[in-house]
């Protein structure tokens, strides 16, 4: 969602300047500081950019339902339909009340945290505080948002990302614990990243507050709309609960083939259509901006598309639908993090090249490995979101046609020198630290979840389908 | 009185079904069926996945021809289904002890 970051060197600057009149002003004189408190007001709020806000966050609630619930449920086997709806379905309602009551203050605040860059505290926890009258920044100075929508809108990111972790062991985990897993990884994972990735004081506050930030933030880290948030998180907490969860029963011994392609491709489509919403909805204001957000989010996805299909067409004579409709995936999670940045034209080179290297970690690695990522979760959303989010430090760099970053510790924002090397680097720290910190994360919560509650229903129930063992109803009748 | 099982590619059922009302057949049952004889299965990939499968789809036909006619029957079948191609299909014939029109009651040919 950051179009915008600020650099160590930046950080480092801003303090020293920061510092130094601090030093100097007599105590008398802290009177005259109190008139730079910044308050936003109704007036800087602009009706333009709440319509497009609110459009975009109905958007992504549809990636999450139907979209990437008919995405998945194409993909298993028609005993198991229902139970992969109903995992995505009831995700998206309890993370929209864990939001509600913990989530967006742990995220979004700095106050009441021991640890400010690393998480939020409870200050805000049943959005307390938040109201009508409150607001939240965006990217420009002096341009507003009321607050409640930057909530919901950031609310429907929270239902999608531990919704698409399902994909990872569908067909074999037991209901009641996946609950509790999302809610646990939620609050430990989820909102930490979010708040290290993402939170910042706002462009009229970071040149009074330079270090009110996110750690990955004030390292510099670019992830426009939440490559290492959403994409990367979810599909390491997928390969972590595949790996812990086991092989499906038959898993290489007995076809798995794809039970209807035709809602897959209906919720590809969707996806691509609710990632306007995502991609183009991060940029927090209805400009232009947004709008390069929004193509390169066509164009990179389309080459993604195409480039999948291609390989098909040159390895096995037969370019696939469900090819297509995974490249499609695989672009819109490769240029998520880039969308704003990118120019278009780098963005298909980027979509294509995260497409191919998608198909070969779906097609290959994973053959090889033997590890049963029932509807490649790690294979697209963490391989395309780790190439995305490390391909968007070379497509930003404005030699290329990127935007670069803009400073925030001045009073009015300005573009910051560009190092390519440096910001790549600073790319894969953020990738590193996601990795990690969500691949201890899971692995703790799946392993006390197997140990206590169990993980997958028993082999009788997994035989029979998970819509009868687990949901007492059949898709189809 | 003779029971006649067709085995045929589904893309032939139209052709087959109008050359038999051309002759003067006036019912059948058309199954959808799968199985195997020496025709090899067919490969499905799902995102690098093989799956070949060894059952193919094949349709079924089921008709009851009084004696006369059995043999035009079997003939028919036999040249409109026909490609030329292994996977083609199979007719098998039977006798047919009765046939009995459940809403009137007749039975023997009359009740076909």
């Amino acid at each position: 969602m950051k179009r915008i970051f600020l650099n160590t060197a930046a950080l480092i600057t801003g303090v020293a300047v920061l510092a130094a009149p601090a030093l100097a002003a007599p105590v008398a004189d802290v009177a005259a500081a109190a008139p730079a408190v910044f308050t936003p007001t109704a007036e800087m709020v602009n009706k333009g950019d709440v319509a497009w806000m609110m459009v975009s966050t109905a958007l992504v609630l549809m990636m999450s339902v139907p979209a990437l619930a008919l995405f998945y449920g194409g993909l298993v086997r028609a005993k198991n339909m229902l139970s992969v709806l109903m995992q995505v379905l009831t995700i998206v309602c309890v993370a929209a009340l864990v939001w509600f009551g913990w989530g967006y203050s742990m995220a979004f605040t700095s106050t009441g945290s021991p640890f400010p860059a690393i998480v939020g505290g409870l200050d805000k926890a049943f959005l307390a505080g938040v109201n009508p009258g409150t607001f939240a920044a965006t990217f420009s100075n002096g341009v507003y948002l009321p607050e409640l929508v930057f909530v919901m809108f950031q609310m429907t990111f929270a239902c999608i990302t531990p919704a698409l972790i399902v994909g990872a062991f569908a067909e074999r985990v037991k209901f009641t614990s996946l609950i509790i897993f999302v809610v646990a990884w939620m609050t430990l994972a989820y909102f930490p990243i979010a708040h290290m990735v993402w939170y910042w004081a706002g462009p009229d506050f970071l040149p009074t507050a330079p270090t009110d930030m996110g750690l990955l933030w004030g390292w510099g880290a670019l992830d426009f709309a939440g490559g290492t948030v959403v994409h990367i998180n979810a599909g390491i907490a997928g390969l972590v609960g595949c790996l812990i969860i086991g092989p499906r029963i038959g898993y290489k011994k007995e076809p798995m083939p794809p039970h209807n392609l035709v809602m897959t491709m209906i919720g590809a489509s969707l996806l691509w259509i609710g990632w306007f919403g995502f991609n183009a909805g991060s940029a927090l204001e209805s400009n232009a901006f947004a709008a390069l957000a929004f193509i390169n989010t066509f164009v990179a996805t389309a080459a993604a598309g195409a480039a999948w299909a291609m390989i098909e067409q040159i390895t096995h004579k037969k370019p696939s639908l469900l090819g297509a409709a995974s490249g499609v995936v695989a672009g819109l999670v490769a240029i998520t993090p880039a969308a704003g940045f990118a120019h278009p034209g780098t963005a298909i080179i980027l979509g294509a090249v995260a497409s191919i290297i998608c198909y070969f970690f779906v097609t290959t690695v994973k053959n090889k490995l033997g590890y049963d990522d029932s509807l490649d979760v790690f294979g697209i959303h963490a391989v395309g979101g780790i190439v995305g989010a490390i391909a968007t430090g070379i497509v930003a760099d404005p030699a290329l046609g990127g935007q670069g970053w803009i400073d925030y510790t001045a009073p009015v924002a300005t573009a910051g020198e560009f190092d390519m090397v440096g910001q790549v680097i600073t790319q894969c720290w953020a990738v590193g630290v996601t990795v990690a910190w969500t691949g201890a994360v899971s692995a703790v919560l799946f392993l006390i979840l197997k140990y206590t509650l169990g993980l997958r229903p028993d082999a009788e129930a997994e035989t029979n389908g998970l819509d009868i063992s687990e949901h007492g109803e059949r898709a189809y009748n | 009185m003779k029971f006649i099982i067709a085995i045929i590619k589904p893309f032939k059922l139209d052709t087959v079904r109008d050359a038999l009302s051309g002759i003067g057949i006036a019912g059948m049952t058309v199954t959808e069926v799968k199985g195997f004889g020496r025709q090899k299965g067919q490969t499905e990939i799902y995102r690098g996945a093989e799956y070949t499968t060894n059952m193919l789809p094949k349709v079924k036909l089921e008709i009851a021809a009084s004696d006369e006619i059995a043999a035009q029957v079997v003939e028919t079948i036999q040249q409109t289904a026909n490609t030329g191609a292994i996977g083609d299909g199979k007719i098998f014939v039977l006798d047919l002890a009765s046939a009995t029109r459940i809403r009137t009651g007749e039975s023997g040919e009359t009740a076909l």
